[in-house]
């Protein structure tokens, strides 16, 4: 009995120390942003309009082309990547799953003003200009049109990696994605992306294990809430899209974590047994001596 | 020498030149242990346990780790983490236990305090005891380094950089640590050698020595009671195994420590695969960046009760700069325990309980701690800094009045 009293002081003291340093300093540390918002509420989007794919396509080829490729359709790059990063700053995204990893109103806000819908005005208050040109002498029904043309060729189905080398890889690297071949290195240049951000965008191998998945959910669907003036856009990611860029972090950041999960019940169920005959050999053992 | 004429390749020949019989028995069944204990008595094998499993995973890591500032990192993250067979498991059981360790040191600690064990003939174990705790921490810090990511580079930085307070300044004691003016490849180099040789082995000795310590004057028990070995040993011996007041190590002791170190190893690898942030920080998988301080920098959970002593004190005092007063406290805090036997004025050995002064003056301690431990993680502003300043006043007030507080106690029971 008295043993128990002891191990429940014990247990008390330790788990008031568990809390202190974890969870609450975490709270401390970390203040609580509102939850991701998958419908971007706040963004001038489609207001119910709804689009003609057949007339986006034309849109498409006289407005975006010139600078976009969608090789989904037959338009190939008109550049290489570093020749691309050098002309626009940052290499231009190829449109062809633009319509599927995107919000449908988060890509017309997007069109008609990219820096803001991307929350990222800030950087170009000094005279510097998005490298995408805003589109908001456009009619609304032809946004919509666009908007209809990019899902009408958007792919049904993507891997998690399809979905992070459209949506993430023109500015971040990720090393252990591909570690002796290098193919999953950044689009854009180290120094083309560090005059466009202000810094190089950080490699995201680890993010899986540096940051929890919660706060990358939130940080990826707006990461000004949690980094006030981030150079980082809002991508406007669809909630499926953002879950498969964070799985594939996990499938290269953490890569064992299926084997660590399988691992643990064998692991834990051997201890417990071990717990049990080491505890029954004890009474047996004390009982010639009380 | 007598000389032995059995064989050396017979178990009597073995038996005669190298005596295990009775070594077997000085060390195991006939090495008494006093009965009445309870589970607390077996932190030093839980810890024993824990440390081996600290060599043996730290010798599987050493096989992959690569003491280069250019290659550390990817080599524990990719390397290790993701490449070797089950090197995620080694990492994992190396990090928790790094951790764990620190905990049952200071339940270890705590109970000896706590019952009194400190004192009256078992200096040395006191003393030997909390030299190992100095060196444990050597240890985690400088293998807090290894993996060189943000926590690793700025710990490494913060702390290094207390060489640089005060008058040390002048001595360039902090370049001289470095091995140059800021962290560098060569201080990840020398605190690989720290973590990896020269430490391990200290602590090897020094876990010698503890248990030489402990055999002469022998563990205390719940009561504190006075036992006679040699007279209960008899008993024992003689088949009195109910009556005698004491058990031997091997199998008596040890069964109940095996009993409480399976429930603890349920715990620990519970924390090896679902739980393992608390010790190895989110904040360290990114790689060290030397233009990029993050956000906070705080100390393994272990340290930031010391690490708030150093930063209580956040203003001038008594003519003195505040991170001049704070390094000072730091200094005392990091040998506070190692005096208490000399500052315990109570002639008596007794638990805590029983010292009724005394059993306020421990849970005052233990609740201080707690508290400097929590705030030393969170930013010192505001009303933290004051908490931590308090907290500190308090744990210097503790020592301040250990001697009178143990006098009071021994005067009350008139004893002195």
């Amino acid at each position: 009995m008295r043993e128990l009293k002891i191990l429940a002081i014990v247990v008390f003291f330790t788990g008031l120390l568990y809390w202190g340093v974890e969870p609450f300093a975490h709270t401390k540390l970390h203040p609580h942003v509102p939850a991701p918002d998958y419908t971007f509420k706040d963004v001038d989007g489609l207001n119910g309009l709804t689009g003609d794919a057949t007339k986006g396509a034309e849109s498409v080829a006289s407005n975006c082309t010139a600078c976009h490729s969608i090789t989904a359709v037959g338009f190939p790059p008109v550049m290489d990547d570093v020749t691309s990063a050098a002309s626009y700053g940052v290499v231009p995204p190829d449109l062809s799953t633009s319509g599927k990893i995107y919000n449908a109103d988060y890509l017309a806000a997007f069109i008609k003003d990219p820096a803001k819908a991307a929350k990222t005005a800030h950087k170009f208050e000094d005279g510097a200009a998005h490298p995408m040109p805003a589109y908001n002498w456009m009619e609304p029904q032809e946004i919509a049109n666009i908007v209809a043309y990019l899902q009408s060729i958007a792919p049904k189905e993507m891997t998690n990696k399809e979905v992070y080398v459209d949506a993430c890889q023109r500015c971040h690297s990720i090393k252990y994605g591909d570690f002796y071949g290098g193919s999953m290195a950044a689009q854009t240049p180290d120094e083309n992306i560090k005059s466009y951000m202000g810094v190089i965008p950080p490699d995201l191998s680890q993010m899986i294990r540096s940051r929890s998945e919660g706060f990358l959910h939130e940080f990826i669907n707006d990461p000004q809430k949690h980094l006030h003036g981030t150079a980082m856009p809002r991508v406007g990611l669809t909630e499926e899209s953002e879950d498969q860029v964070v799985n594939y972090l996990t499938e290269v950041g953490d890569s064992k974590k299926a084997e660590r999960e399988a691992l643990a019940g064998p692991f834990l169920g051997y201890l417990v047994i071990f717990a049990i005959f080491a505890l029954l050999w004890k009474m047996k053992i004390w009982r010639q001596v009380h | 020498m007598a000389e032995i004429k059995e064989s050396f390749f017979s178990a009597d020949g073995l038996e005669k030149r190298l005596a295990g019989k009775k070594f077997w028995k000085t060390m195991m069944t006939e090495y008494w242990i006093p009965k009445d204990i309870n589970f607390l008595w077996a932190m030093g094998v839980v810890l024993a346990t824990t440390f081996a499993i600290l060599i043996v995973s730290g010798i599987f890591l050493l096989m992959y780790y690569k003491p280069d500032t250019a290659l550390a990192f990817d080599s524990v993250n990719y390397t290790i983490m993701q490449e070797v067979a089950y090197g995620w498991l080694f990492r994992h059981m190396h990090g928790v236990a790094a951790s764990v360790i620190f905990l049952i040191i200071y339940i270890h600690m705590f109970t000896g305090i706590y019952y009194g064990s400190y004192k009256k003939g078992r200096e040395m174990i006191w003393l030997s005891g909390m030299l190992l705790f100095v060196t444990f921490s050597a240890e985690g810090f400088s293998g807090y380094m290894l993996p060189w990511g943000q926590m690793s580079y700025w710990a490494a930085a913060v702390i290094t950089n207390l060489f640089a307070g005060g008058s040390l300044e002048a001595w360039g004691l902090v370049e001289w640590i470095r091995g140059g003016f800021a962290v560098n490849d060569a201080t990840l180099t020398r605190f690989f050698m720290l973590h990896v040789f020269l430490l391990p082995l200290v602590i090897i000795k020094l876990i010698v020595v503890h248990f030489y310590t402990l055999r002469i004057p022998h563990v205390n028990n719940q009561s504190s009671e006075d036992i006679d070995y040699d007279a209960e040993a008899e008993k024992y011996l003689a088949g009195n195994k109910k009556e005698s007041k004491v058990i031997p190590f091997w199998p008596v002791f040890l069964s109940k420590d095996f009993a409480v170190l399976g429930i603890f190893l349920i715990f620990y690898f519970y924390l090896v695969f679902f739980n393992y942030n608390f010790a190895m920080d989110p904040v360290n998988f990114d790689p060290a960046n030397s233009m990029k301080t993050p956000a906070h920098i705080y100390p393994e959970w272990y340290f930031l009760w010391s690490y708030e002593t150093l930063r209580g004190p956040f203003f001038d005092m008594f003519g003195l700069k505040a991170g001049d007063i704070g390094l000072m406290i730091f200094g005392f805090a990091q040998a506070a325990f190692l005096i208490i036997p000399f500052i315990d004025r109570d002639p008596d050995i007794l638990p805590a309980h029983k010292r009724p002064r005394f059993f306020i003056w421990f849970w005052i301690m233990i609740i201080d701690l707690l508290v400097l431990t929590v705030y030393g993680k969170l930013p010192p502003t505001g009303a933290n800094a004051w908490v931590g300043f308090y907290a500190t006043a308090v744990f210097l007030l503790l020592f301040a009045s250990m001697p009178f507080v143990t006098k009071a106690d021994a005067k009350a029971r008139g004893a002195l």
